[in-house]
């Protein structure tokens, strides 16, 4: 029988605040443990919490992102559970009446696009961190991380392969960058993300049980989680066995997925409202200003750079796939109004450096004014575009102005014809047989001449001047 | 509604408080009455009253996102039962 997955994703986003959700203390990831905490968030009798502005804000402009409605009241609850890393014993969450519903996500896999159902946004606080001894049977518990403002986002279960889960992903963080509300690193935990999956005979309504998978730290960790996790699901299938609804981890390194078997303990969270904070609303005058205050978004800036540059739909996704890189592609173009050059410098060789170095493009080393700079020693012919492609290598190595690496090596385009003329009667007399060729007709062998000349000069020659030269010299 | 000694363990289980089995039938017949109380407010018509999460008539209480100084982590850690360094010791607890 075939199998058709359905996948439900839960990603958890930890918004960039400066401090943390309900106290003053500092929302800061890498300094030392326990160094960040206060009577509210190590729940400390009598601590009252108060809801900080900035998340509350951060969060509407999120589910407004995602298109869903802002309920017209909102409150937070408590979800209780025993676990060391949660000082309180409880989490703050919200349960029955979360902050929005009924959202979307409008993705692309493959060339097709999708509308992707959000549940819900609604916020909640991150727990502490816990190492646990290898070698004693004791855990440490660190509370920097307790009290950091989640924004809790469910998809609904929308998707069909891991594929597509791999796109709304891509999609969703996409937005949440360009809304700057998180940096998004899965590596540092601040973009988490649990997914659900389930399998059912292809055709059919009614889902099959599920497993939540978690512990996947990477986008491509969950595409692969989900692929072994359908094939794993299927074999059971068909060997007549039931999927137990269960809670896997991914393991990166066996690339498989394990049960946690957990003890027999069904989740009874018994969440009640926190009386500690007042419930939220909001006017509709105040979500309009929000909304107002929202960034462009991607969907909106990718139309745009069609439309304003008649870019392709795969240019103008290389360049607005990453806000800093549109940001940047907007920065050259105000100084030089050149938007193709810029653009194919951006979506050819400095995409290749960032992914090969794996990086942003803030973190390259790279100004908008002297890409700027490289390009117009391009335009104005004092280098050729092959060595200035070497030029960029140098600047991102050495951090040096263009014109500064172009005299040092001493990298300039020749186009003085009398030095060419002179490389071009080296070229010729050692090479007889090519310029019989292009005699005898055959155009190739003045492509195969003018690169040998390029080779002579180290690339420095002027490749038009020298393609002129060139026939007018065998011409004669 | 009767509350059985099982709904005590359970409950009392996810308190992470443990009973002695007459602690179980004193508890029980307290809840017994709790929940008989409650069966009694069940009768009320409460159709024309709002539902309340919040017993104060407040809402919108926020802060600025400005940092306030946090605990000195030393003092914090000379009140902690056991303690590693500046972190928190505990019986090791896996995931789950």
């Amino acid at each position: 029988m075939e199998y058709e997955p359905v996948i439900g994703l839960e990603v958890h986003v930890q918004l960039n605040t400066a401090t943390k959700a309900f106290c003053g203390c500092a929302n800061v990831f890498g300094v030392r443990e326990n160094t960040n905490i206060c009577p509210v968030c190590l729940g400390l009798p009598g601590a009252l919490p108060v809801l900080n502005a900035l998340v509350l804000k951060s969060a509407v402009k999120v589910a407004l992102a995602f298109n869903c409605s802002i309920r017209d009241y909102i409150k937070f609850d408590r979800k209780n559970y025993f676990y060391p890393d949660l000082p309180k014993n409880f989490q703050i969450s919200q349960f029955d009446k979360p902050l929005s519903e009924r959202g979307f996500l409008d993705i692309e896999n493959n060339g097709i696009k999708k509308r992707v159902g959000i549940t819900r946004v609604h916020m909640e606080e991150d727990a502490g961190k816990l190492i646990h001894s290898e070698s004693e049977p004791f855990s440490y518990v660190d509370y920097n991380r307790a009290g950091t403002p989640l924004l809790e986002i469910v998809s609904e279960p929308e998707l069909f392969s891991p594929e597509e889960a791999y796109a709304y992903l891509t999609d969703l963080k996409m937005i949440l960058r360009y809304l700057d509300v998180s940096d998004c690193d899965m590596e540092k935990g601040s973009l988490r993300c649990d997914a659900n999956i389930s399998l059912k005979p292809k055709g059919e309504k009614k889902l099959g049980v599920k497993t939540e998978l978690k512990n996947m730290n990477s986008f491509k960790a969950v595409k692969a989680g989900l692929s072994f996790e359908i094939r794993r699901q299927t074999e059971c299938l068909e060997g007549g066995e039931k999927i137990v609804q269960e809670t896997r981890l991914w393991d990166e390194k066996k690339e498989q997925t394990f049960s946690m078997r957990s003890k027999e303990e069904a989740h009874d969270y018994r969440y009640f409202p926190e009386p500690d904070l007042p419930p939220f609303s909001f006017a509709q005058k105040e979500i309009e200003e929000i909304r107002a205050s929202l960034p462009e978004l991607p969907q909106a800036r990718l139309k745009r750079f069609m439309d304003s540059f008649g870019f392709l739909e795969k240019e103008a996704s290389v360049l607005i796939s990453d806000k800093d890189l549109a940001d940047f592609f907007e920065a050259c173009l105000k100084v030089l109004p050149l938007h193709k050059k810029i653009a194919n410098w951006l979506i050819g060789p400095i995409s290749a450096e960032l992914n090969n170095r794996n990086v942003s493009i803030c973190a390259l080393g790279l100004t908008s004014e002297r890409l700027v700079r490289l390009i117009s020693l391009v335009e104005n012919g004092t280098v050729s575009n092959l060595v200035a492609k070497d030029v960029l290598f140098q600047m991102l190595e050495t951090s040096k102005d263009p014109d500064v690496i172009i005299s040092e090596k001493n990298l300039s385009q020749v186009s003085d014809t009398d030095e060419l003329k002179k490389m071009i009667e080296e070229v010729v007399a050692a090479n007889k047989k090519s310029v019989d060729d292009y005699l005898a007709g055959k155009e190739n062998a003045l492509m195969y001449l003018v690169g040998q000349v390029m080779r002579l000069s180290q690339g420095k020659a002027n490749p038009k001047m020298l393609r002129d030269l060139i026939a007018a010299r065998l011409k004669q | 509604m009767a509350i059985s000694k099982e709904d005590v363990r359970y409950i009392a289980n996810l308190a992470r408080i443990g009973l002695s089995e007459s602690e179980i039938e004193h508890f029980q017949k307290q809840l017994e009455g709790i929940f008989e109380y409650i069966d009694q407010l069940k009768k009320l018509d409460v159709s024309a009253i709002m539902p309340a999460a919040h017993v104060l008539d407040i809402k919108n209480v926020t802060r600025p996102d400005i940092v306030k100084s946090s605990l000195d982590p030393k003092l914090v850690m000379d009140s902690a039962p056991a303690k590693q360094g500046q972190f928190f010791k505990v019986p090791k607890v896996i995931e789950g």
